[in-house]
């Protein structure tokens, strides 16, 4: 079980987290920030696995990733 | 909940002016991230290049010198010479240190200086308007070549992380991407290794990261990252090319 937090201000919207996660789960919204950029959202977020994937290759840092203590490996 | 990922303490919380799907905002928290593994960020002086890289001392958290443009491993040698003690690396693009700064980067590394040096190759000047740069691959249409590079007359794209591990005072040299999770990681270890020659007064280190510019490539971010990992990676192969240290 994981958790991610999207910084909607920060993020422009670039798209690289759609496919970066393994479960497809992130896509561009249809609500545009302050920055006028349309930010990732997270569709479906009891699938996340919390790999972190998503913030990795983020290059705003904009998502912050969280994984249930049991079942981290690391 | 355990936090798995989190900003690095040598990443400033502030927003970025680089482009949406821009390489740079990655490849400068893998900096941050190596910075702090190894505790250095109290005595690391950067040296920043010209070019969409300039605002690193807005950026991270540390002491930055600007240097001219393309002298930044003259000035980083000066930094490490001055200052034996601090943690020196230069971060500077293609059009920097492949064209005005060639000399410099050439010399720096044939003296063997103990600085590291992080090079962002994206195959055109970004800051400027997205010129022709000494890395633009062949056939690529850019604003001072419109109907694609010829090769004939404008030669082919230099390979600088090939060019410098010729140099005997090269320790190590990398190419690395991080357009997908796979090259990411590796880029990671690659970056860490990097900064751990000069931790251990190993030498001359060298990171050539592949980087998107979809602004200038007129592409969507989506697509730019996908001419990383395809075009680009097929003439300027991954890997690591020099590698003298064993740890």
């Amino acid at each position: 079980m994981g958790k991610i937090e999207i910084d909607e201000l920060r993020c422009k919207g670039c798209g690289l987290c759609t496919i970066a996660c393994p479960q497809k789960l992130l896509s561009l919204s249809e609500k545009i920030n302050n920055l006028g950029y349309t930010p990732a959202e997270i569709s479906d977020p009891s699938r996340c696995t919390g790999c972190a994937l998503c913030a990795e290759i983020c290059p705003d840092v904009a998502i912050l990733a969280f994984k249930n203590k049991t079942v981290a490996h690391k | 909940m355990q936090q798995v990922f989190k900003r690095p303490v040598s990443l400033k919380d502030v927003q970025t002016h680089f482009c949406p799907g821009c390489h740079h905002g990655t490849i400068h928290r893998l900096v941050a991230e190596a910075m702090d593994e190894f505790g250095v960020q109290q005595r690391t002086i950067g040296v920043a290049s010209v070019g969409c890289s300039v605002f690193l001392y807005g950026y991270f958290d540390i002491d930055v010198v600007e240097a001219p443009h393309g002298r930044a491993p003259a000035v980083a040698t000066g930094v490490k010479r001055a200052r034996p003690d601090s943690f020196v690396f230069t971060y500077q693009g293609d059009g920097d240190l492949a064209a005005i700064g060639t000399a410099e980067i050439i010399h720096a590394a044939n003296r063997g200086e103990d600085i590291t040096v992080i090079f962002v190759n994206n195959t055109t000047y970004g800051m400027t308007g997205g010129q022709m740069a000494p890395t633009t691959l062949v056939g690529q249409k850019t604003s001072t070549s419109p109907y694609g590079r010829n090769q004939a007359k404008d030669g082919a794209p230099i390979r600088m992380a090939e060019l410098l591990t010729q140099l005997e005072g090269v320790a190590f040299a990398a190419r690395v991407a991080v357009n997908n999770p796979r090259n990411l990681l590796d880029a990671k270890k690659q970056i860490k290794r990097a900064f751990r020659y000069q931790v251990e007064g190993k030498g001359f280190s060298f990171i050539e990261a592949l980087s998107a510019c979809p602004t200038n490539w007129g592409m969507n971010p989506i697509a730019a990252n996908e001419r990383v990992g395809g075009e680009m990676a097929d003439y300027f192969k991954l890997g690591v090319y020099k590698d003298t240290a064993e740890f």
